[in-house]
C-alpha cells in the first residue's frame, strides 16, 4: 500500500490572528510554533473596523467592514490575503424608502463567508439590523428585504435607541454546513431567528431564553430578547452555545428549547458577558468571557479581575480560567466578536479588549500572554491559517 | 465645475481637487461618483441623505438639498465635520 502523500499547503499553513479595531486593521502572522508574531498593520488606520474574516475556502480572500468618522460605511475586499485592498461595488445598503424616511446603514457589523458548497457567496449583518447577502465575493450586496422591510421583523428590532450603546445589531449569522439554506440569525435587540429556505422565511427561535426581569416583559416576544452572541458547533451542527444579555445557553436540535447552562457559574461572577467561543472539535467545550452586568451595567470585568471561563461538558461545570491574567484593577472587558480559538490540535483562545491588548491562552486558556498591546480599542478578533 | 475634496475622501481622488459636471448637485455628486467609484455613498446615504458628519457648501453656502440647481461657475466644497475622538 503506498504511503499517503503528504498535502505541503497543509504543512506550511501558520495561524494568523485577524485584529479588527476603532482605529484600524492589523495581522498577526504567528510562527509554527505560535510563539512569536510578526505584526503585519495598520491597515485602514483610522477607519472603524467591526469584523476582519478570512474565507476559509480559498484561504486568501479577507473582507473587511469598514467606516470613518466622517464617511459612510463600506466593505473592503482583499484577494492577495491582505496585501492589496478594494472597496466593494455595491457595499450593504437598505432599500430606499418612497417616503425617504427610510433606514441607513450605519455600519456593518458582521461578516459571514456561506459555506463550501456556495463559495462566493457571503452574508453580512449591519447597525441598524439588517441582513445582506452577495453572490459574488463580496463585491454586490443585495439586502434581505424580508426582514429589512417586513413590519413585524421592524416592530421586534425597536428603534436606535431600544440597542446597544453603539447601535442596534444584526449578527451572528451561522449557515449549516450540512444544508445552504438553513441559517440562524441573532438581532441585539430582536431575538434570535432560524430559516429553513434560505431566508425566505423565518421562525423565532428564543423559547426557554429569560428576559430581564422585573419589568413585566413578555418572553414570548423576540422584541425583549438580547443574544449577544451565538456560535453552532463545527464538530455538531446541531448543537448551539449563546451568550445572552440573560445568561449563558446551549441549544440541541431538534430541541427549540434553549438551556440555560449558566447557572453553573459562580455566583459572585455570574453567566453575564458578550463573546462566546466553541471548540472546533468538541462539542462539549466552550468559553465565554463574563462582564459585570449588575447596577448601571459596567460592562467591565467582575470586580476588576478578567477571566475566561471554560466548559469541558457542555455547560454542566465550568473551570476559571486567569492564569497569566491581571489579577486585580483591569476594567478593561472584551466584546462579543472579539474573541475565538485557533484550529491546532490543542486549540489556544485569543481575546481583545477595549483596551487595546490581544492575549493568547494557549491549551484552551490554560496559560495567557499577552501577544500585542497599545492596539486600540480591538473590537474583532478571527483566526486564519494562511 | 471646480470640487474641493476633504482628506477623508482623497484615497478616492488622489488629490484635493476635482472637477465634476451636472446641473445639480446630484448630479454633480453621481458624476462624481462615476470617476471614482464608491465614493458617493461615502458622503450620501441610501434615502439619500447626506451623512450626517460630511458638509457641502456651494459659493460658500452650506446646502443640503440634492436637487439643487448648480451652475458651471459654481465652486463647490465638501468638508468633513467634526465627528469625535
Amino acid at each position: 500500500m503506498p504511503a499517503a502523500r503528504k498535502k505541503p499547503s497543509a504543512t506550511k499553513r501558520r495561524t494568523t490572528v485577524l485584529v479588527a479595531t476603532r482605529k484600524g486593521a492589523w495581522l498577526l502572522h504567528g510562527d509554527a510554533a505560535r510563539k512569536t508574531w510578526k505584526i503585519d498593520g495598520p491597515h485602514f488606520l483610522g477607519h472603524v473596523i467591526s469584523h476582519l474574516v478570512l474565507d476559509p475556502r480559498d484561504g486568501r480572500t479577507l473582507l473587511a467592514a469598514a467606516k470613518t468618522g466622517h464617511l459612510g460605511p463600506t466593505v473592503f475586499r482583499s484577494t492577495d490575503r491582505g496585501r492589496t485592498w478594494k472597496e466593494a461595488a455595491q457595499p450593504p445598503a437598505f432599500a430606499k424608502a418612497a417616503d425617504g424616511d427610510g433606514r441607513s446603514v450605519d455600519h456593518t457589523f458582521w461578516l459571514t463567508p456561506g459555506p463550501a458548497s456556495e463559495p462566493d457567496v457571503w452574508y453580512a449583518g449591519t447597525s441598524p439590523q439588517g441582513l445582506f447577502r452577495s453572490i459574488d465575493g463580496g463585491v454586490n450586496w443585495k439586502p434581505y428585504s424580508n426582514i429589512n422591510d417586513d413590519p413585524q421583523f421592524r416592530a421586534w428590532m425597536g428603534t436606535a435607541q431600544d440597542g446597544t450603546p453603539d447601535g442596534p445589531k444584526l449578527h451572528s449569522v451561522i449557515v449549516d454546513p450540512r444544508d445552504a439554506r438553513h441559517l440562524y440569525i441573532g438581532m441585539s435587540g430582536g431575538g434570535v431567528h432560524e430559516s429553513a429556505d434560505g431566508g425566505r422565511t423565518w421562525k423565532t427561535l428564543i423559547k426557554g431564553l429569560d428576559v430581564v426581569e422585573g419589568f413585566g416583559f413578555d418572553p414570548l416576544q423576540p422584541t425583549f430578547h438580547d443574544p449577544h452572541c451565538i456560535r453552532m458547533c463545527p464538530s455538531n451542527p446541531d448543537r448551539l452555545y449563546q451568550q445572552n444579555h440573560c445568561g449563558i445557553y446551549r441549544l440541541d436540535r431538534p430541541s427549540d428549547t434553549w438551556v440555560r447552562i449558566g447557572r453553573s457559574m459562580p455566583k459572585s461572577v455570574g453567566d453575564i458577558g458578550f463573546p462566546l467561543v466553541v471548540h472546533p472539535r468538541d462539542d462539549n467545550r466552550a468559553w465565554v468571557f463574563p462582564m459585570d452586568g449588575s447596577g448601571v451595567w459596567p460592562r467591565t470585568s467582575p470586580g476588576g479581575k478578567p477571566a475566561a471561563y471554560g466548559t469541558k461538558n457542555g455547560g454542566r461545570t465550568w473551570q476559571r480560567l486567569d492564569a497569566g491574567l491581571p489579577k486585580s484593577q483591569a476594567w478593561w472587558t472584551v466584546k462579543r466578536q472579539a474573541m475565538c480559538a485557533d484550529n491546532a490540535e490543542s486549540p489556544a483562545l485569543y481575546f481583545g479588549t477595549t483596551s487595546g491588548e490581544l492575549w493568547m491562552g494557549r491549551d484552551g486558556g490554560r496559560r495567557w500572554n499577552c501577544i500585542a498591546r497599545h492596539l486600540p480599542e480591538i473590537y474583532a478578533v478571527e483566526t486564519a491559517e494562511l | 465645475m471646480k470640487v474641493l475634496i476633504p482628506s477623508a475622501l482623497r484615497s478616492y481622488t488622489q488629490s484635493s481637487r476635482a472637477e465634476a459636471r451636472g446641473a445639480t448637485l446630484g448630479e454633480l455628486l453621481a458624476d462624481l461618483d462615476r470617476q471614482y467609484e464608491g465614493i458617493r455613498f461615502r458622503m450620501v446615504d441610501e434615502q439619500d441623505r447626506i451623512r450626517r458628519h460630511i458638509r457641502i457648501f456651494v459659493n460658500g453656502t452650506q446646502v443640503t438639498d440634492l436637487a439643487l440647481p448648480l451652475a458651471h461657475s459654481d465652486e463647490v466644497i465638501i468638508a468633513q465635520a467634526l465627528s469625535g475622538g
